[in-house]
């Protein structure tokens, strides 16, 4: 019976996958609707599957608020004709859209979205979390970078610079702010660590939100740019760049960078929930009420997954508030703006912790 | 000049960091979020059309269901795109309104010539013709959506107006021979 583990191992990452794509579909229609309700608009509202949305009343609502519109989706992008340019790179044309996807769905791995007594629920809990998330999400803009390359047309090519140069600018800053959060979790006698769970058990009682808004700040900042999400979509820019990076990709080539982004989005808010927002831990100030055993993780569980979609509705939301930043502004504020105040933070926590352990404690 | 000169202050601290706006903004975009929606759902909910409206031109029949057009060519000859053709046709001696002479035997207007500009309508002497409030019309061929004359008194109806000139014109003329 040596299978077994693998075979349990399968399972679980196939409901995670799930889930997670799950919630990368209905983000789409999320953000359909709630752009079509702030510019005073329904949104998707007359995708009927047969029989489901012919229940009298109940089949009606959901019509209405298109929980049948990603399966629509879905299939248009399969169905869709699926045309090769023909000035294209045809290996890297091809290669592109895996290589934004796969990233998007591997840093899933290390994400930890639950408690179960005092274990964490996760694919792989292992202890530099926060450093894996980092070095496989930012791989994602090679996608982006070879689909712009391989498209060899003006305007991807375009995107995809303005992609590279985004990622840089903005990892640094992404990096040297979650390290404060990392400082004050790592409090002398714990093994903290870079794991994703440990820094959540450190927040049990005070979020890190309300300690270090700064770094929260420019994470969030930093969040917005790495996932190419308005106000720092450059690298697609649909008023200057037709669609940027992937002008030239149609059908499910072009789905594969678009629910890629969205679980970019997703991950990404998990990420910023576990690090600032206390993952699963309840209301800052209050014991978290999760009861022992299996209930404990679902209820944790839910509770986390209600926290990020919080967080995917902030950023639609931003989107549609927010107009694009203009290319050098998106470089100034991440050169001159982010990445010193980053840095300063950092040192000023750095010597704040110094002077805690050695005069006050 | 009426013109005022704007002061410009230089931006705070706090503008400059361009977050209290952003959060005016989302403030705004919430509130947004909860507004009454704009949209008309178009196919199930129709537009309110207004008095005047120029949609499809028709011809109309009187009451008492006499045809009013009496095919001077008027609106024939008026018509820009040059949609309708008209051939003319006698009213035969042994019909009732025999004295109104003339009816068109053929009346087609080429609905996609059409451009609504409703100078048939006004140019008419019998009030014959109007333009109707249907503003969207398809078809699955041109010829379907050559109008003829059926049609168009199909879609036209009846106009409700008592005024029966040619009723007038008749009694006038039979008083003239009393008296004459």
């Amino acid at each position: 019976m040596t299978y077994l583990p693998v075979l349990v191992a399968f399972v679980k990452a196939l409901i995670m996958i799930s889930v997670v794509m799950g919630m990368a579909a209905y983000a789409v229609l999320a953000e359909r609707k709630i752009a079509g309700w702030i510019q005073g608009r329904h949104g998707p509202n007359r995708t009927l599957l047969p029989l489901l949305g012919h229940i009298p009343i109940l089949g009606r609502i959901l019509t209405r608020i298109g929980i049948f519109q990603p399966v629509a989706d879905g299939l248009k992008f399969i169905f869709k004709e699926d045309p090769v340019p023909g000035h294209v790179n045809l290996l890297y044309y091809f290669l592109a859209p895996c290589v934004a996807f796969i990233p998007a769905m591997t840093t899933m791995v290390v994400l930890p979205f639950g408690e179960m007594d005092g274990a964490p629920l996760v694919l792989a809990n292992i202890d530099i979390g926060m450093l894996f998330i980092l070095a496989v999400s930012s791989l994602g803009v090679y996608g982006i970078i070879l689909a712009g390359w391989a498209a060899n047309s003006k305007y991807p090519f375009l995107g995809g610079i303005r992609a590279s140069a985004q990622m840089i600018s903005y990892e640094l800053a992404m990096g040297l702010s979650i390290l404060p959060a990392f400082l004050w979790a790592n409090a002398p006698g714990t093994e903290t660590g870079l794991s994703l769970f440990n820094v959540v058990q450190s927040q049990d009682t005070v979020w890190l939100v309300f300690w270090q808004p700064l770094s929260a700040l420019i994470f969030l900042v930093a969040l917005f740019a790495e996932t190419n999400r308005l106000p720092f979509d450059m690298p697609e820019a649909e008023t200057e760049l037709v669609s940027g990076y992937h002008t030239e990709y149609g059908s499910m080539k072009f789905g594969l960078f678009f629910v890629g982004e969205y679980t970019h989005i997703v991950i990404g808010s998990g990420v910023l929930v576990i690090l600032y927002f206390g993952g699963w831990n309840f209301l800052p100030g209050f014991a978290s009420p999760w009861p022992e055993g299996w209930l404990g993780g679902v209820f944790s569980t839910l509770w986390f997954l209600g926290k990020v979609l919080t967080v995917v509705f902030f950023f639609i939301w931003i989107r549609w508030t927010l107009p694009r930043f203009r290319y050098d502004q998106v470089m100034r504020l991440g050169w001159t703006v982010l990445l010193p105040l980053a840095l300063a933070n950092l040192i000023l926590n750095a010597i704040l912790i110094a002077l805690f352990e050695n005069w006050i404690v | 000049m009426a013109f005022k000169k704007l002061e410009r202050r230089p931006l705070s601290w706090a503008e400059r960091t361009y977050l209290p706006q952003i959060l005016m903004g989302l403030k705004i975009t919430l509130w947004n979020l909860f507004k009454k929606k704009v949209t008309l759902e178009y196919p199930d909910v129709r537009p309110v059309i207004p008095n005047g409206y120029r949609g499809i031109p028709t011809l109309v029949k009187d009451p008492r269901g006499r045809e009013k057009c009496v095919s001077c060519q008027l609106c024939e000859f008026v018509c820009p795109p040059k949609a309708i053709r008209i051939q003319p046709g006698e009213i035969s001696a042994e019909a009732e309104n025999a004295h109104v002479e003339k009816a068109p035997r053929e009346f087609d207007i080429d609905m996609l010539r059409c451009i609504y500009c409703g100078f048939c309508q006004e140019v008419c002497p019998e009030e014959a013709i109007f333009l109707q409030n249907v503003f969207s019309l398809n078809g699955y061929s041109r010829e379907e959506l050559v109008f003829s004359k059926s049609k168009l008194y199909e879609m036209g109806g009846t106009l409700p107006d008592e005024h029966y000139k040619w009723e007038k014109k008749r009694r006038a003329a039979e008083e003239n021979e009393v008296h004459g």
